[in-house]
């Protein structure tokens, strides 16, 4: 019990807030690209539908439900993501959204938090299968 | 021997697991148990004293090697009261016992269009390994489902029974929930029906034990990582008349008798099911769990663990926000799933880590029963012979922590 400032480190408010009212939660009607992914370990899912124009991402909006990680990361993502062209948001890496978290994320927790990166990418590029690599 | 009535002295036991020197509240048994000095001790003194391959060498440390690896055979005959060592086998654990049986009996018996009957409540390693065989015979499978208190509907398992199946494969108790079944009542139902029974023990045989003679089960699966033995080390029982009748599951070395071009004999029971060189010091490990609980006695493990269910039942239950899975505490083996309002079980157990309380989060292999109790994941903590109920009032500091930080 007397780690009580590594946990408030850990749930910062900033990513509690992200988590209890998270930005551009829900859909859009007829989106150019919708794409979900699930996290099977620990069952997060995750949701993102995208309105394209022009290259440039017009509207965004994420749905799901999971931990305060993934939900939070996902929302941050939302936040980057609106009305960017879409060829930058492709190059967004991971080393960028877990600098976006900002906390120290433990190797057990690394997949909820790259989840929604996760998304953006199988999504964006229009890819089938799995690419945990992908930097 | 510990008699009956004799009550666990959980500090003395405690004692012989160094590991809780570091401070922790281990409440993730049901996941795998720590270890005593008396199990790592045993295999220790293989790897350093008598360290040699087995069935083979002619030298004085090969034979104690033997000895020693064979003698757990006679320690887990005991255990589980078998008619015969040779209805002992010996698998990695309790997923390669299943996924034996599934392979060596199930592809020769199970025919297109029969019937498995497999429960909602059961792990995935008695679960994938029936799905692979019935999607490669065409067969079929049915689950029996669970009441609002999450034990199984014997009403929908006895309809089930009329329909004669082939297979029959339930756990002795739910790893998720803690359900104990009524394994004795559903095998004798399951065998009047003509079925081939599999039990799967490995929440069952670390926490109250079994007789498979009174239980009358086919086959019996258990893990030795789960009962203070190590990991690699498991054990398949089978009643005699099938294993002979059944073909090897992995073939090479040491299960044969003679190999000629023309052909192979297979070895007696059980080696016929041991091929190639086994994890001698984990069985030997796993002889000295056993010899270690059988100490304690079982009926004293199962009183223990069902009073610190008991007290930390009562203890979650006091606590608002928070939702509690499957039957009360009496009906239960010391596991206990739960989940809190607002807050995920992956969050929770990051908090509880930093109180160095181990506690499991997530669906636990049992995604089909997550997804019938419509939820994703739970919070889990689950209890052995060690477990003291400072740690479970830890995990109660660590999820009143969780509140205050989610507000």
């Amino acid at each position: 019990m007397s780690s009580t400032a590594a946990d408030d480190q850990f749930y910062r408010e900033y990513i509690l807030d992200h988590y209890k009212n998270p930005r551009n939660f829900g859909r859009l009607e007829h989106p150019d690209i919708s794409h979900e992914e699930e996290n099977p370990l620990c069952g997060d899912v995750v949701g993102m539908d995208f309105r394209v124009k022009d290259g440039v991402i017009e509207d965004v909006r994420f749905h799901g439900r999971g931990c305060a990680i993934s939900q939070a990361s996902a929302s941050l993502l939302t936040e980057r993501l609106m009305r960017l062209p879409l060829n930058e948001a492709k190059k967004i890496g991971k080393s960028e959204v877990l600098g976006e978290l900002g906390i120290q994320i433990s190797p057990a927790r690394i997949k909820c938090a790259l989840l929604p990166l996760k998304v953006l990418k199988v999504g964006a590029y229009g890819l089938a299968g799995e690419d945990e690599d992908e930097e | 021997m510990a008699t009956q009535t004799s009550r666990l002295d959980v500090a003395a036991i405690r004692k012989d697991f160094p590991i809780f020197e570091t401070g922790i509240a281990y409440l993730d048994s049901a996941n795998t148990s720590q270890r005593p000095r008396q199990v790592t001790g045993a295999m220790m003194d293989y790897f350093e004293r008598f360290n040699s391959n087995i069935h083979r060498a002619a030298y004085h440390i090969a034979e104690e090697a033997t000895d020693r690896y064979e003698g757990t055979r006679e320690k887990v005959r005991a255990f589980i009261n078998a008619a015969s060592t040779k209805e002992i086998v010996y698998t990695r654990g309790t997923t390669e016992a299943i996924n034996l049986v599934a392979y060596s009996w199930g592809r020769k018996h199970i025919k297109p269009g029969d019937l498995i009957v497999l429960t909602i409540l059961d792990h995935h390693s008695n679960i994938v390994p029936w799905q692979i065989l019935a999607a490669a015979n065409d067969a079929r499978i049915e689950y029996v489902d669970i009441d609002e208190r999450g034990e199984l509907r014997q009403d929908q398992f006895h309809d089930l029974l009329e329909r004669s199946p082939r297979l029959v494969s339930f756990s002795q108790v739910s790893n998720a929930l803690g359900t104990i079944n009524p394994a004795l009542e559903m095998v004798a139902a399951a065998k009047a029906a003509g079925a081939t029974v599999l039990v799967d023990g490995a929440q069952g045989a670390p926490h109250q034990g079994v007789d498979v003679q009174a239980l009358g089960c086919d086959f019996y699966a258990f893990s030795g990582h789960k009962m203070l033995g190590p990991t690699g080390a498991g054990i398949l029982f089978g009643r005699r008349e099938l294993l002979e009748a059944m073909d090897p599951f992995q073939s090479g070395g040491d299960m044969i008798k003679a190999v000629r071009i023309e052909g192979t004999t297979y070895h007696d029971l059980p080696w016929k099911f041991e091929a190639g060189t086994q994890a001698i010091g984990e069985v030997i490990g796993l002889g000295a769990a056993v010899d270690y609980l059988s100490g304690l006695g079982m009926d004293a493990v199962r009183a223990h663990e069902r009073e610190i269910t008991e007290y930390a039942y009562e203890a979650l239950s006091d606590i608002d926000g928070l939702t509690l899975y499957g039957p009360p505490p009496s009906r239960r083996a010391g596991v206990i799933s739960f989940s809190l309002a607002g807050i995920h079980p992956h969050d929770l157990a990051t908090i509880a880590d930093r109180d160095q309380v181990c506690l499991r989060a997530g669906h636990h292999c049992a995604m089909p029963l997550m997804t019938r109790l419509g939820i994703v994941a739970t919070a889990r903590a689950s209890f052995y012979v060690y477990t003291q109920k400072d740690e479970v009032d830890r995990l109660v500091g660590s999820i009143k922590e969780a509140q205050r930080i989610f507000q």
